[in-house]
């Protein structure tokens, strides 16, 4: 491995020159491990995040963390990564579908007990019948646990988005775990275009006195707080506790927005803003949106795109700002459920103008055409199917 | 300032009030204030905070374990500077927050003050104006919100990171420099509103037992002494 010196975060990810390199999602990630000053990686492998971590472990064996192992199932390696983290030291993991589900209930007390660190989630299906296909489906689940949550649409998002994480998740003020997600092999197993900072270069140590509970320490809150806490009594004044305790997770969630726009310029990117119909996407649907966004453009149709970068904290005032004269929103979803539409829907005065959909699972593609016909319904266009036979 | 525009103001706020996060209040940036939530110069928020503390009955400062314990030659400093600000206000008092742990199955509320229950304090004392330094700012922020969901007390936050919105005032980036300089603001508004006092030590706590530091030892810290001393083939046969 190349000597590698300490950069502030500002000079790594906004003003280092950068290479561009031929790379699939889950090289996007390891690059960013590579020069995030990371200590410690733990995982369970599972498809489609065995290739991830497998990278970082090359990494390890380069010499760039200082420690590497795989867990015995995920509930353990997110535990783990908590006492890690809780020691003092910077760490990752990564994990999807089915082994996202099995860390859960570790994953969602990270928040709680402070603990700053960056978790890829490389999406896959859930449900039974047992299958590996991306389908992001399991998003819904983190969205509502305190912690940041990113959605990267390509290769250059997840390096971004993770190389950015960690001193989003180290800010005092925040001191949040942080996700980021991609579409497990539409991102992680394809290749693409990614500018890369120069590899010799890192970010700081992690500071563990620099933060707003002490480190180290296991005998006082918030280690100690799970056995012998005020929580754990029926009065008033444990639920008062508990009431701030969680306000204050998600304060911290909202005080992490200003960092987000400051190393990721905002929790959205918009494409032509005074456009009549918008599409709103998050992560491989963004991709398919911006394409269509290209063929109405090419039509002569006014379509914007609002991709939604953060969905934790979720850029309500963004999204209301950018849809206050919209006459149409198309919100396209790789997930049954459609849980980006309820969250749009929830955002802006006039949900009526949400369509709901076009919406694939248990791993279909996501045509850009699905995405146009909608299009052409919004602006009242009748085009008629051709059937091949 | 206008009324309106003071957006976190002494309780009691009610039941469970919103964070101030959710009301908008951003953290200031270096060299900032805020006050009531509305980010000022930061000479400004001083001013506020001095009058608070040299008008409201019964002021008080909670210093936290970033003071009391000295850590290191900054945390020492910074623990003198906090005693040379007392020194200044009329009648104030220092009331600990040593740690963190719940205090079961009371707390002694002249003796300290805890974040998971720092109204009790609060309320036994009857303290309208504090100020916090020194405390981790998760617990500072539980603290803030509790004490303005529930009491009348105003809060100052003296934070040595970047500050807390549920504070009436709240002063970033402060060590023991910046600290005398809100002494030296607080002097100036005290002569201002024509205040004598000389400067004295706050009174004793009250609660705590004259200790003899020449002549302690580990038991001394009664449950806490095998955390100082872990004994080689000790048996524990009760948990807690």
């Amino acid at each position: 491995m190349p000597e590698q010196k300490v950069v502030e975060p500002e000079h790594l990810l906004l003003e280092a020159p950068r290479e561009r390199k031929f790379i699939t999602g889950s090289q996007a990630f390891a690059e960013a491990v590579k020069r995030a000053n990371v200590d410690i990686a733990i995982a369970y492998p599972i498809t489609p995040q065995s290739e991830t971590m497998h990278l970082v472990g090359d990494l390890y064996a380069q010499g760039y963390l200082k420690d590497y192992y795989r867990a015995e199932e995920e509930y353990g390696a997110m535990s783990a990564i908590a006492g890690a983290v809780r020691g003092g030291v910077r760490a990752f993991t990564a994990t999807s579908g089915p082994g996202l589900l099995r860390g859960l209930e570790a994953i969602v007390s990270w928040p709680g007990h402070r603990i700053p660190a960056v978790l890829g989630v490389m999406t896959r299906v859930v449900n039974a019948p047992l299958s590996i296909q991306p389908d992001n489906v399991e998003l819904a689940y983190l969205l509502h646990s305190g912690l940041i949550v990113l959605h990267a649409e390509n290769q250059q998002d997840v390096f971004d988005f993770t190389l950015a994480g960690f001193p989003i998740s180290e800010k005092v003020d925040v001191y949040l775990p942080v996700v980021v997600a991609t579409e497990g092999f539409f991102v992680t197993h394809a290749k693409g275009y990614v500018e890369l900072p120069p590899e010799d270069m890192k970010l700081p140590p992690r500071d563990p006195y620099k933060a707003p509970v002490p480190p180290t320490d296991c005998e006082i809150p918030p280690a100690r707080i799970q056995r012998d806490a005020p929580v754990q009594k029926s009065n008033f004044m444990s639920y008062l506790i508990h009431a701030v305790w969680q306000q204050e997770i998600w304060a911290a969630n909202e005080r992490s927005r200003k960092w987000i726009k400051h190393f990721l310029g905002g929790l959205v990117e918009v494409v032509n803003p005074d456009a009549e119909v918008f599409i709103v996407a998050s992560g491989c649907a963004a991709a398919q949106g911006r394409e269509a966004q290209r063929y109405a453009e090419l039509e002569g149709l006014n379509v914007g795109l609002v991709k939604v970068k953060s969905l934790r904290p979720f850029p309500t005032q963004e999204l209301r700002d950018t849809l206050k004269n919209a006459k149409a929103v198309i919100v396209p979803e790789h997930n049954i459920v459609g849980w980006l539409a309820k969250e749009v829907k929830a955002a802006i005065p006039n949900s009526g103008i949400v369509v709901d959909g076009p919406r694939v699972y248990g791993g279909m593609t996501l045509p850009v055409e699905l995405i146009m016909e909608e299009i052409y319904k919004a602006f009242g266009i009748k085009k008629e199917k051709k059937t091949l036979v | 300032m206008q009324e309106e525009k003071k957006v976190i103001v002494p309780g009691p706020a009610g039941y469970n009030p919103q964070p101030a996060a959710f009301l908008g209040v951003d953290l200031p940036p270096p060299g900032r204030a805020l006050l009531y939530g509305e980010e000022v110069d930061e000479e400004v928020a001083m001013r506020e905070a001095a009058k608070a503390m040299l008008t409201r009955k019964n002021p008080t400062i909670f210093p936290g374990p970033l003071v009391l314990w000295g850590w290191n030659a900054a945390a020492m400093e910074k623990a003198k500077a906090v005693l040379e600000l007392a020194m200044e206000i009329p009648n104030c008092r220092i009331i600990p927050m040593p740690d963190y742990r719940p205090k079961y199955p009371k707390i002694d509320p002249e003796a300290e003050i805890n974040p998971n229950h720092p109204n009790l304090t609060i309320l036994h004392n009857k303290i309208e104006a504090c100020i916090f330094v020194g405390v981790h700012c998760h617990y500072a922020n539980l603290s803030l919100r509790m004490i303005r969901a529930g009491t009348n007390c105003f809060t100052i936050a003296l934070c040595a990171e970047m500050g807390h919105e549920d504070a009436m005032v709240s002063l970033r980036d402060q060590h023991a420099e910046e600290i005398r300089k809100f002494k030296d603001v607080l002097v100036q508004v005290r002569e201002e509103l024509s205040i004598k006092w000389e400067p004295k030590l706050p009174p004793e706590n009250p609660s705590l037992p004259k200790e003899d530091w020449t002549k302690v030892t580990p038991f001394d810290f009664g449950e806490y002494a095998a955390l100082l001393m872990p004994r080689k083939g000790e048996v524990v046969e009760e948990s807690e």
